[in-house]
């Protein structure tokens, strides 16, 4: 959900390229902003876990000030044509396209965890069975390009009422079949737009694009958009993300 | 001689902390733009960016943020409720900023921290509307789908991004400028930070900037 293809090194190893870079780096960036601003946060300008703490806590900030303009604005993402699709649609994860889970669709079924009522797990056709809504929508990456488009499947919010979850719960979690996992906000999985997808350009969803199905949520950054998902839980903890354990902020809100 | 106060203390708690959270911005601006450059060929050297990797540049960047644009909105409040803004931008006519362009051309442009010189007040005028813009624009990159009402100004979020990339662009363009000029009439630093100077008119506000 995240590389793009050719700028994966940066990305595949944040931690390692921290620690790498950390005496050699920030001379700059210490002496300039990093002192500046600690200052007016009143912490010492030779502690680095205090600086990252006081990040740590603005992007908590962050969380509740988007959560506050999403409960507020509540907008639908804007849609496109046809015509208006990225092709070719790159393929983007924390790993090379090759290495990409290969899910068969025989044997497999959705899991479902936690508040919920009907847990019994879901097949591809009794899921491709259910009404299907399809999308032209932009996919933003937390990296800053943007793509367009289009998946089908069924509505995410549609599909949480008929398994009888609790919607007043907090959160939904994803494990993914490439041990991906992310936690999305509640009102953000009952948004409209919220689909679980089931097709990409209207073939099955192919494994570049996340078979067996992928979290389609155009209200939230690539990354907050699980694939090969295997099973979903309904919970009032939070489960955290790939990314977001690593630092991305955790809303990550469009 | 007694000094008298040109610079209100406001005005120079905005202006240090803006530089500082100017310069925040920037730097893991840049750390953020690597990871997906709009220009193929320019990328930011590592020494010049703040965060380490793209988690970290968006953490400083949504962090300084708040400084940024907290410090903005008082300074402007504050700036217009005080008068600030209209007895020190303006008046800012075509004849007199035409006039103090061609004095500074041929470096006679005089210079006093009372009484800003119309290409001054052009400059300050204008870099205050490009950081309201970079402001925008930041908000529709943040946030393009709940923002959306904002594309009409700077259009979705992939253009957003060039409108935002122009503003930094602009900005860093004032401060070579702003801080050249700084150095050539090094007597208006110290007024910026203590508030006070000789009172006007004196010898020294008059000499050629
Ligand atoms: C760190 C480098 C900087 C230095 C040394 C510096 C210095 C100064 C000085 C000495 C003045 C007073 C000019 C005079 O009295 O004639 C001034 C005014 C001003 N500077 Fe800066 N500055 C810096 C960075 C910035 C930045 C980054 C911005 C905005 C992007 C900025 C925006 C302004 C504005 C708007 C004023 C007019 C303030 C008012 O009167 O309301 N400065 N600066």
């Amino acid at each position: 959900m995240l590389l793009k293809p050719n700028s994966s090194q940066k990305l595949l190893l944040p931690r390692t390229k921290q620690v790498k870079n950390i005496e050699r780096r920030f001379f700059m960036g210490r002496a300039l902003s990093f002192g500046a601003l600690s200052m007016l946060a009143g912490c010492n300008v030779a502690d680095d876990s205090k600086a990252q703490s006081i990040l740590d806590a603005m992007s908590r900030w962050n969380d509740g000030v988007q959560e506050a303009i999403f409960g507020a604005t509540n907008q639908l993402a804007t849609t496109y044509t046809e015509a208006d699709i990225t092709d070719p649609f790159p393929f983007n994860a924390y790993y090379s396209e090759d290495k990409a889970p290969d899910v068969k669709e025989e044997g497999y079924k959705l899991e479902l965890t936690g508040l919920v009522d009907k847990k019994a797990p879901w097949t591809l056709a009794a899921l491709r069975a259910l009404p299907q809504q399809s999308q032209i929508t932009r996919h933003i990456c937390v990296e800053g390009w943007s793509v367009i488009g289009k998946w089908a499947g069924v509505s995410f919010a549609d599909f949480l009422h008929m398994v009888g979850a609790d919607t007043k719960a907090k959160y939904v979690a994803f494990k993914c079949a490439d041990d991906y996992y992310t936690t999305l906000d509640m009102a953000s999985a009952l948004h409209p737009q919220t689909i679980l997808a089931l097709t990409f350009r209207d073939q099955v969803l192919p494994r570049k694009y996340g078979f067996p199905m992928k979290l389609r949520i155009p209200i939230k950054l690539g990354f907050k958009n699980p694939k090969h998902i295997m099973s979903i839980e309904v919970t009032n903890e939070d489960r955290g993300g790939y990314w977001e354990d690593q630092g991305y902020n955790w809303f990550s809100g469009t | 001689m007694q000094k008298v106060l040109i610079h209100p203390l406001y005005v120079r708690i905005f202006h240090w902390i803006n530089a500082a959270a100017i310069v925040t911005m920037i730097m893991s601006g840049w750390q953020i733009y690597n990871a997906s450059p709009l220009f193929e060929s320019l990328i930011f050297p590592d020494s010049v960016t703040l965060g380490d990797w793209l988690g970290g540049g968006i953490q400083w960047h949504l962090a300084a943020m708040w400084v940024f644009v907290v410090n903005l909105l008082i300074y402007l409040v504050l700036g217009i409720a005080t008068g600030h803004f209209r007895e020190k931008f303006f008046p800012l006519g075509p004849k007199a900023l035409f006039h103090d362009i061609w004095a500074a051309m041929r470096f006679k442009l005089g210079h006093n921290s009372h009484d800003y010189n119309a290409v001054q007040k052009a400059f300050y005028i204008g870099i205050i509307l490009v950081m309201l813009m970079t402001f925008v624009s930041g908000l529709v990159v943040w946030k393009s789908v709940q923002f959306q009402a904002l594309s009409w100004i700077v259009g979705n979020y992939a253009t957003a991004r060039y409108v935002h990339f122009a503003g930094m662009t602009l900005i860093c363009a004032f401060i070579i400028v702003h801080v050249a000029l700084v150095a050539i009439v090094p007597s208006t630093l110290i007024p910026m930070i203590t508030g006070k100077a000789k009172p006007f008119p004196e010898k020294e506000n008059s000499h050629v900037a």
